[in-house]
């Protein structure tokens, strides 16, 4: 456990398991996982190319509650395919979003937690890694009308592909210093646009623009935390307490085209011009 | 690496929407038509190439930071203006689908792409499950982010039979660096992979595809493959039936471990409930 104020002493959530990770933001006893890897519904799609599956497809399912209150908690597994998405680990977490979504219709009060390590789709079962991230995000948008939906970027992996707008879609969105977040991951950008575009090798400079201190500067998520375990909890805590926002993330859409349409693109963008650009202070 | 702007969309738009008003959206690079089908009011919506888009790596045609915004206005001004209309009233929106992708590059990234792409996925989703019906009609490429953000929230997805009718997660030559694969060798496995492949009829087996519709071209269609599209999504709006959902999706013949996930889940859910 965490040791009161000494940080040397605090257990950082990001060199957690997935499992550990669930276990971590629930009331100590209430997770309940479904679909177990004792399910054993593995990809076979991954088996048919030669590549040995996982018992649980990287993804972990699970219901429980925080604070009292009953929640599904999802966690992707970034240690298997880079927290890939193919067929079963999609329909693990879509499946257990639409039972939430049904559960709320019925009046049953249920949120949702999503740990997001994740590269998006598994290229290995690419249409149906994309099939499966367009119901997860058909899911959170029918689900957060009725309760809050918090996402949670920690690190190493981060979150992109088609996982980045699942997590734009989100109620609220919370990462650590170690996480990334960006539609497209570095390797692509380089792969179509050249290196001078983007340098997939350049650490710093990737972190300097996706990075959670830098989309917290830019407006693009809500908080910047710290990835002690103790304190992810209390801010997963803090934020589903706030209940549904007045409006979510993905509605920003007139301050949004009003602040990109102004953008000089003469000359290439700094993580310095996106802060200006995109702060909540920036004038319109 | 440079792409041609394909001019597919645009053919359709312009035929489809003949009898339609044309405007712009908030960018140049979206055009909304508006009018009638068949007695139903509708919205065609397309995201076509600028070669003078602010973005240079959204040029061709690609879903950018403002596409994905400018969509999201578009959709969910018509259902703002449509909240108080009965369900079997609210106008279809169709999307014409020609995406070559999202857009790659640095600003795009540093600037929030993803929720750009967010913005539209959202209204999209909001719109069908208000009861527009929601029908994507796929003319060209319908890649990856792009097929996302414009096409992939419709309740009712029709593809133009036609070999330049393309669905997929990333480019080949993306795809083969990442995986650390030759384009020959994924071509070899789309050949039994069928979420691999790059074409249609694989693309179908994963219940995806609703219908193919089987016009004598599709870069110089005539008029009776224009009337042949029409009536098509015309059916498309009634076979739908008030269907705010995409769960049929599920019934694919390569959809076996989705449903089974599924039907694992329900039966564990309750017993999974916290005490």
């Amino acid at each position: 456990m965490s040791n009161g104020n000494d940080p040397r002493l605090a257990i950082s959530f990001v060199e957690q398991s997935a499992r550990k990770r669930v276990e971590h933001i629930l009331d100590a006893g209430s997770m309940r996982e479904m679909v177990t890897p004792f399910d054993r519904v593995t990809s076979h799609w991954l088996e048919m190319q030669g590549i040995v599956p996982q018992f649980d497809d990287g993804v972990v399912t699970t219901r429980g509650s925080i604070d009292g209150k009953s929640v599904v908690a999802i966690a992707v597994d970034g240690s298997f395919q880079g927290g890939s998405l193919g067929e079963v680990a999609g329909a693990k977490i879509a499946g257990t979003l639409e039972l939430a979504v049904e559960a709320n219709q019925a009046g049953e009060s249920i949120a949702a937690v999503l740990i997001l390590e994740t590269g998006g789709v598994r290229l290995q079962e690419a249409n149906l890694g994309l099939a499966a991230i367009a119901e997860i995000q058909s899911a959170i948008v029918a689900l957060r009308q009725f309760q809050p939906v918090v996402a949670l970027i920690t690190g190493p992996v981060g979150c992109f592909g088609g996982m980045s707008i699942t997590a734009g879609l989100c109620s609220y969105l919370l990462m650590t210093r170690e996480g990334r977040l960006g539609l497209n991951g570095p390797q692509v950008i380089e792969q179509e646009a050249g290196v001078s575009e983007y340098d997939s090798q350049d650490r710093p400079f990737i972190w300097g623009l996706t990075g959670g201190e830098q989309r917290d500067a830019t407006g693009l998520i809500d908080d910047f935390i710290d990835s002690d375990v103790i304190k992810v909890r209390q801010k997963v805590q803090e934020y589903l307490s706030k209940g549904v926002p007045k409006a979510f993330r993905s509605e920003a859409i007139q301050s949004s085209l009003d602040r990109l349409k102004k953008v000089d693109t003469r000359s290439q963008i700094t993580a310095e011009m996106a802060r200006a650009i995109l702060s909540k202070e920036a004038s319109l | 690496m440079n792409i041609l702007a394909s001019h597919r969309g645009r053919i359709w738009f312009d035929l489809l929407a003949a009898q339609m008003t044309v405007k712009e959206g908030a960018v140049p690079s979206l055009l909304i038509g508006e009018g009638e089908l068949s007695g139903r009011t509708c919205s065609l919506l397309l995201i076509q190439p600028d070669a003078h888009n602010r973005y240079p790596r959204a040029r061709h045609g690609e879903v950018g930071l403002l596409e994905g915004w400018a969509l999201a206005e578009a959709v969910s001004h018509i259902v703002s203006q449509e909240a108080t209309v009965e369900p079997v009233h609210k106008s279809a929106i169709i999307a014409i689908v020609d995406v070559p992708s999202q857009a790659y590059g640095r600003r795009e990234e540093a600037l929030g792409i993803h929720q750009a792409l967010a913005g539209a996925v959202s209204a999209y989703a909001q719109a069908r499950q208000a009861g527009h019906p929601v029908i994507s009609l796929l003319v060209g490429k319908a890649m990856s982010g792009a097929f996302l953000a414009h096409g992939y929230q419709a309740n009712s997805i029709l593809a133009l039979n036609d070999s330049g009718v393309m669905v997929h997660a990333m480019g080949k030559a993306a795809a083969a660096r990442i995986t650390m694969r030759s384009e020959d060798a994924l071509d070899e496995l789309a050949k039994t992979v069928p979420p691999m492949a790059y074409d249609l009829k694989s693309f179908a087996t994963l219940g995806l595809i609703d219908d193919f519709i089987d016009v004598s071209s599709a870069i110089a269609p005539s008029p009776e493959d224009i009337e042949l599209v029409q009536r098509q999504l015309v059916q498309a709006v009634k076979n739908l039936g008030g269907d705010t959902q995409i769960t049929k999706r599920l019934q694919g013949e390569n959809r076996g471990a989705s449903r089974l996930v599924r039907e694992r889940l329900r039966a564990q859910w309750k017993s999974a409930a916290p005490k």
